[in-house]
């Protein structure tokens, strides 16, 4: 398909470097299915959805830049929901966030929610301020607050807030966020591989499954089209969590 | 080969996973992506946009340059079939030096790529370059050395004659044609790069044409690529005189890595309800011209 224009209604900023961006159109997606939103004159990036109308944008680079540039009224071009999204698994579930990466993880939640699924979340972030959409995950389940700094909640990684819950509990476990964060709370998990689904970050260009700049060591899975979710027990053993690849298709650790 | 069917280069061919994977689910030869001297992060994007029949793509020839491609090769072979490197320049030397420089079980010669300033279709629309390019590499290595060529000339056939009087072993045919798409709400060009490459059932008779032209022309093999999703265009490519298809846009579809099995099997059904050979069916069309 060619991007469709989406023109934004509404920004709501979400912490100093974060923005959520609401469009004049519903994409439907699976909650953890991702746009390409090409921000005219800069780039095309891969973004995950956190509204069925809207996106929630870190500042990371140029087109991140260009996109914290726009007001209500300006346009942007959409391709998608891409890639194959969360599937929704077992009566109770466990959402572990690390910083903007809770965005998918509360459109998830609250689809949970409204089929009658029992679902608590872990959010960590570096410190309070840089916390979003605990409003919207109080309102599904409980919330376990973890920051880096001690600020708020239990001091430490995501993965420690995994300490304060029985992880047997939970039929299904949903991890979005920085790539060490959720290779640690793996690691943590041994045994329930089988029952982690992440939400992974690699260097998307087409979207599509061709070009093959996405495709993860040793396996060849295309996380474009065959994820941005993927099961963790396919996750084991690969490149995940020891290094990504960049523009050129040369390998960058984390 | 196992199978005439291959993974076209510029297609998933980054990795050697992805190369890999692509062997192991039955492409018979698979194709890198271009690689050159110099590390390039590629065009910015959009890379890609989907038109009426096909796909228009500007990446860019991104790659970390051959000085780091090597292992990807060699992972690709753990895949039992040939790994053929795909690899550009702007000068003779330029080629010499990245085909000396990897160890690859054929090199295809990228002077087509119609979209990247200075290489591909830049320096192959002309068949003395061609020519110059395709024997600079043929004194640098003992495998066999594929040409591939633009469409995006008068005369393709020209290309092709200079490719052979380089001595190349095979002729691919054909490369994207160029094109371009606008987006209507804003004016811009879509793809980041502005215009780029025209790929998919779009271009298939297109490419037909180019290899029956070919075969006319070339007493080398020519390979087949354009627009092949079926097993019936894989046929169709072979009766204009391809000796053997790449597939390339096709991956993008959702059987994805399958359809090498599928154009594979596909073909072979066929030639058995014919009772014919594979080679008896290559320019099976041009009896008729």
């Amino acid at each position: 398909m060619r991007p469709k224009n989406a023109e934004i209604v509404e920004i709501v900023p979400e912490t100093p470097t974060v923005r959520t961006l609401r469009f004049d159109l519903a994409f439907d997606p699976v909650p953890g299915q991702y746009l390409m939103v090409w921000v005219r004159g800069f780039d095309e990036v891969p973004m995950s959805i956190s509204y069925k109308d809207g996106i929630t944008v870190q500042l990371v680079g140029e087109a991140t830049r260009a996109i914290f540039e726009l007001e209500v009224g300006d346009g942007l071009g959409l391709r998608g929901p891409l890639g194959n999204g969360f599937s929704l698994l077992g009566d109770s579930i466990l959402l572990v966030g690390g910083g903007v990466g809770a965005a998918p993880l509360a459109l998830l939640g609250e689809a949970a929610e409204e089929r009658g699924i029992e679902v608590t979340t872990i959010l960590g972030v570096r410190g309070c301020d840089d916390l979003i959409f605990t409003e919207r995950f109080r309102r599904i389940g409980e919330l376990v607050i973890t920051t880096d700094d001690g600020s708020l909640g239990i001091c430490g990684r995501a993965s420690a807030g995994l300490s304060c819950l029985d992880l047997q509990e939970f039929h299904q476990i949903y991890l979005c966020g920085p790539e060490p964060m959720m290779a640690d709370v793996i690691g943590r998990c041994r045994g329930m591989e089988t029952k982690i689904q992440a939400s992974i970050d690699r260097y998307f260009k087409c979207g599509m499954g061709i070009c093959g700049s996405c495709s993860i060591d040793p396996s060849g899975i295309r996380p474009c089209v065959e994820g941005p979710v993927i099961r963790a027990d396919e996750l084991v053993g690969t490149e995940f969590g020891r290094y990504k690849r960049g523009p050129s298709g040369r390998k960058k650790g984390w | 080969m196992e199978s005439p069917v291959m993974l076209a280069a510029g297609i998933l061919g980054t990795t050697g996973a992805s190369l890999r994977r692509a062997a192991l689910s039955g492409a018979g030869a698979v194709v890198t992506k271009s690689v050159g001297v110099a590390e390039r992060d590629g065009h910015r994007g959009p890379t890609v946009v989907q038109v009426e029949g096909g796909l228009l793509n500007a990446m860019g020839l991104p790659n970390p340059s051959y000085r780091s491609f090597q292992e990807e090769i060699d992972i690709g072979r753990e895949g039992k079939a040939p790994v053929i490197a795909s690899i550009f320049g702007s000068t003779p030397s330029e080629f010499g030096e990245v085909a000396t420089g990897l160890d690859a079980d054929g090199f295809e010669l990228n002077l087509s790529c119609p979209h990247a300033e200075r290489f591909g279709a830049e320096v192959g629309c002309e068949a003395c370059n061609v020519e110059e390019i395709t024997r600079a590499v043929k004194v640098s290595v003992s495998v066999p050395v594929w040409v591939k060529l633009t469409p995006n000339v008068a005369d393709i056939t020209a290309l092709g004659l200079a490719a052979q009087r380089g001595g190349a072993d095979g002729v691919v045919a054909i490369n994207t044609l160029k094109a371009m798409a606008i987006d209507v709400e804003s004016c811009r060009p879509i793809l980041g790069n502005r215009f780029g490459g025209l790929s998919g059932p779009a271009i298939k008779p297109v490419a037909v044409k180019s290899v029956y032209d070919l075969a006319g022309s070339l007493d080398i093999p020519i390979i087949g690529v354009g627009g092949i999703s079926r097993w019936e265009d894989a046929a169709e490519m072979i009766m204009a005189g391809a000796s053997g298809i790449q597939v390339g846009t096709a991956l993008g579809s959702p059987e994805g890595y399958d359809i090498f099995r599928s154009i594979s099997e596909g073909l072979a059904i066929y030639l058995d309800r014919k009772g014919m050979t594979l080679e008896e069916l290559v320019g099976a069309a041009r009896r008729f011209s």
